[in-house]
């Protein structure tokens, strides 16, 4: 069973984080995940930066910019992470733009991914019908899982179509929104968690953009198994460097 | 194998390709917007109170039809029959305000009151902020910081206009920057926000809905060149290319027109192999851009790369999806024009003519010096824009 699926059955609140690979420092990726899961850290997203990230915000934007700046590349990012599973077992996500990926080779990619053992794929900006269409048998003959995206303006008949074609879970974006701009959530936000709560979807739910900290983290995983930190992470090790991560994530009671 | 360009179809198919290129690569926070666009596009377009605003408003306001001008003393001096269509006579000064007029009213019959456009020269956004302020809604405009300075005078413009100019301050704070803050604001926007794209780019529909109002160029070119010559088709038609908005409208009705040549001229910048350079069907590689495959400047490993061109609107890694097809099928021949060659033929058509071009459309009107054309031929060149907002550029190249 893929680490995804098996993660998601454990009776618990998933705490899930984002960070970008190759930053602060380029030799950091590796050190980040292993500090990660030494301290609870439920799944991970491997952040492959983009030159052009469309949907994030500044944050995650500028760590980007940096990490390709220091020689991040999707070549270097396999490099560094082809031994990985011999010293972490929660599952791992690479989460980047798909023109990088489409220029690797899309299969050569999955194919990579597998050998590595990553467990899933996060694109945002690759279209559901195209994957449906063009890609689906790919990934899943290199038994990789891929997250979609659901928003607050995501009709039902979408949000079902995009369950049926879901094998893992569901990213849900906790607003109409980039990455990083939200602090907190109001009535809005809850009810639209609420509504999507209610239609007892097949894949479990993870709430992702506007959680940085334990309070919007416990409002989201109650009504989802889990949530995602992305921009609030970067900015804690952009401020208090990597060493400091253990204090960062000892706030929140997963 | 050679593929039988006169067969081909140059259109959008009905999921928004032209070949391979084009689609709607695009965040799911994106895909309510550009869906409600897609289902409606056509549907308004096709009504008829939509179009007699929309002819109206190029006739009364746009100050439709631009001239087809012959213009003789540049057609001695090259031995051929050059015609210059003179969309840098339209409001505004350039062609872009034929698809900002077309926008808006869309925008007006979805319901929307903010509007929001990415620039490059500073055309595309005081054609926005135009038609906000002639539809007195809200504008916001994203400029990349590097073109806010090159393109002082545009600026001013869209202050006056009462639009609000956001500088892009990330990556190479050009074009391709301002596109991406653009799309930002519509993800964080989705309800009450239309995205006016200036270019033949972006997720399907926007590459067909901007060439279809942009077609209205080659729709007058037909019936004015029967006036001049007796016959509806040139030999050649020539547009610079940037994103492909003026090339797109000034080919639309040619596309299937097999006895058209077809000239797309992109930007070389300081030279296609000197690294600084925006001529994308050289140096590009399929991918995907602001929401569409197409050819883009990229590194191996798939990050865009910084284009270069002293034109502020040729300056973008990537070009139209209906451009990069008519490359990738040979139906159109690609020039790539350097920046000394364009700024000298800018200066040359101010001597003979009178006219004082943008500089994108020098780039157009510097073919003449690198191809030769039969005394017969007649060349038709979209005059995209007019020079008065690159005088600053114009004055330091020159040492005026």
């Amino acid at each position: 069973m893929n680490r995804i699926n098996k993660k998601l059955q454990e009776d618990k609140k998933l705490l899930s984080i984002y960070f970008t690979a190759g930053y602060p420092s380029l030799n950091d990726t590796v050190s980040i995940i292993q500090d990660l899961e030494k301290n609870g850290v439920d799944m991970i997203e491997i952040g492959l930066p983009f030159s052009d990230p469309l949907a994030d915000g500044p944050t995650i934007q500028a760590s980007s910019t940096q990490a390709l700046k220091n020689g991040m590349t999707t070549q270097v990012l396999f490099e560094q992470i082809k031994d990985i599973r011999k010293t972490v077992s929660i599952p791992l996500i690479i989460m980047g733009y798909f023109n990088p990926m489409l220029q690797y080779g899309v299969e050569a990619f999955c194919k990579k991914c597998q050998e590595i053992g990553i467990d899933g794929l996060i694109i945002p900006d690759l279209p559901v019908d195209v994957y449906h269409d063009e890609y689906k048998a790919t990934f899943e003959k290199y038994g990789l899982i891929n997250v979609f995206l659901i928003t607050p303006q995501t009709s039902i008949e979408r949000i079902n179509f995009i369950d049926s074609i879901s094998n893992g879970f569901i990213y849900m974006v906790s607003s109409a929104s980039v990455t990083g701009s939200q602090s907190g959530f109001g009535d809005e936000q809850t009810s639209y968690f609420k509504r999507i709560a209610d239609m007892n979807l097949k894949n479990p739910q993870i709430i992702g953009f506007g959680i940085s900290d334990n309070k919007t983290f416990t409002q989201a995983t109650q009504y989802a198994k889990g949530a995602i930190i992305g921009s609030a992470f970067i900015k804690h090790i952009t401020n208090n460097g990597i060493e400091t991560l253990s204090t960062f994530l000892k706030e929140f009671n997963t | 194998m050679t593929t039988n360009i006169n067969n081909m179809n140059y259109n959008v198919n009905e999921k928004g390709y032209y070949g391979e290129f084009g689609g709607a690569y695009i965040p799911e926070m994106l895909y309510p917007n550009v869906e409600e666009l897609r289902q409606n596009y056509l549907k308004i377009m096709a009504e008829p109170d939509f179009k007699k605003e929309f002819d109206q408003l190029l006739k009364d306001y746009v100050g439709r039809p631009s001239p087809l001008y012959f213009a003789k003393r540049l057609s001695e001096k090259y031995n051929t029959k050059i015609y210059l269509k003179r969309e840098d006579l339209n409001h505004t000064g350039a062609h872009k305000i034929n698809n900002t007029i077309g926008q808006i009213l869309v925008a007006k019959r979805l319901g929307k009151h903010r509007i929001i456009a990415e620039t490059g020269a500073g055309q595309h956004g005081v054609a926005t902020a135009t038609v906000c302020a002639l539809m007195g809604l809200e504008c916001i405009v994203y400029m990349g910081e590097v073109d806010i300075a090159r393109q002082a005078p545009n600026v001013a413009r869209m202050k006056m206009l009462g639009a609000t100019v956001v500088p892009a301050l990330s990556g190479s704070r050009t074009l391709k920057d301002a596109t991406n803050e653009a799309i930002r604001d519509w993800i964080n926007n989705p309800v009450d926000t239309h995205y006016i794209i200036g270019s033949a780019i972006g997720p399907h529909p926007y590459p067909d809905m901007v060439t279809r109002f942009q077609s209205v160029i080659s729709q007058e070119i037909k019936w004015q060149l029967k006036e001049h010559e007796g016959r509806e088709n040139p030999d050649y038609v020539v547009a610079c290319i940037g994103g492909g908005s003026n090339a797109a409208g000034t080919y639309y009705h040619y596309l299937h027109e097999p006895d058209v040549k077809i000239i797309a001229v992109e930007a070389a910048g300081l030279g296609v192999d000197s690294g600084e350079s925006a001529a994308t069907s050289v140096l590009g590689k399929e991918g995907i851009i602001h929401g569409c495959k197409t050819l883009l400047m990229q590194t191996p490993d798939g990050q865009i790369t910084e284009p270069y061109s002293i034109s502020a609107g040729l300056d973008y890694p990537g070009v139209g999806p209906m451009h990069a097809h008519l490359a990738k099928t040979g139906r159109a021949e690609f020039m790539s024009i350097k920046d000394d060659e364009a700024m000298n033929a800018g200066l040359e058509l101010c001597k003979l003519e009178g006219i004082i071009p943008a500089i994108e459309s020098s780039h157009a009107l510097a073919i003449f010096d690198q191809k030769t054309f039969k005394p017969t031929d007649v060349v038709v060149v979209s005059l995209s824009g007019r020079g008065d907002k690159d005088l600053q550029n114009y004055i330091e190249y020159f040492k005026i």
